[in-house]
């Protein structure tokens, strides 16, 4: 299987990425491809853009493991998972996850296998900057207990105890 | 071991790394924290709540009960909130 994992501060072509991924294949029946999006509100409230603070190291080590687990559990013929750091304003793009797969049900599930574990595992933090009243002031992203059930659903197995990550 | 720190934890503490030499009763990444918290007001206020520090050794996720034995980097963070 073909895996690319990139940090990267500059912008990425969702399209570009996914034609990379399946260009000369044949095997190749399904793309699925998702982009997380840095919105203009935080909580309902305006915001100026974030900045994505990263673990330089770990960050590559733990995607990678988490490539690997879907690796395993789905028949892949390729992913590519590319997260920006730095700053962001509304409307840029945050994150990528392209899967290729010869059927769409483990394309589907792989990526969102993903992206679900990107968002509680991975390790990045969000620093919001509140543009009101003129003044600009910043505070870190909450991590949401949403985003924790969704990455739990993946370890639930008949008869066996939700695993404890 | 060297420690780093990221997000608030760094802002509370003040720097994003610094090498530690705790003394060999402090076993634990539990331990450490501990430890850590008694170095200063901003250390204090980083590990206020030991519940919600995610911990990482040698760049893995690790839990509080972990042996900090022969780990070269460990890492104290927030509830991690990228994608």
């Amino acid at each position: 299987m073909t895996a690319t994992i990139r940090l990267q501060q500059e912008p990425f072509d969702a399209a570009a990425e996914a034609r990379a991924l399946t260009h000369g294949r044949t095997d190749i029946g399904a793309v699925v491809t998702f982009t997380g999006i840095c919105r203009g509100d935080e909580n309902g409230e305006p915001i100026a853009g974030l900045t994505l603070e990263h673990y330089p190291g770990m960050a590559e080590a733990e995607i990678g493991r988490h490539v690997e687990a879907a690796e395993r559990r789905w028949s892949l013929r390729g992913v590519t998972v590319i997260h920006r750091h730095g700053r962001i304003t509304p409307g840029e793009d945050i994150v990528l996850v392209v899967t290729a797969s010869s059927h769409r049900h483990d394309a589907f599930a792989a990526a969102e296998f993903l992206m679900d574990y990107l968002k509680t595992r991975a390790p990045f933090w969000k620093r919001v900057e509140r543009a009101t009243g003129g003044a600009v002031t910043g505070s870190w992203v909450d991590a949401k207990s949403s985003d924790d059930a969704a990455a739990g659903r993946w370890s639930k197995k008949p008869g066996h105890n939700q695993a404890a990550e | 071991m060297k420690v780093l720190y990221f997000a608030w934890v760094r802002e509370r503490i003040g720097k994003p790394e610094e090498d530690v030499t705790p003394p060999a009763s402090v076993a634990t990444v539990g331990d450490l924290i501990a430890w850590l918290s008694g170095r200063g007001e901003g250390y204090a206020h980083a590990f206020e709540n030991p519940r919600v520090i995610r911990a990482a050794i040698d760049r893995a996720h690790v839990r509080p009960d972990a042996a900090i034995a022969g780990a070269r980097e460990i890492a104290f963070f927030p509830p991690m909130t990228g994608g």
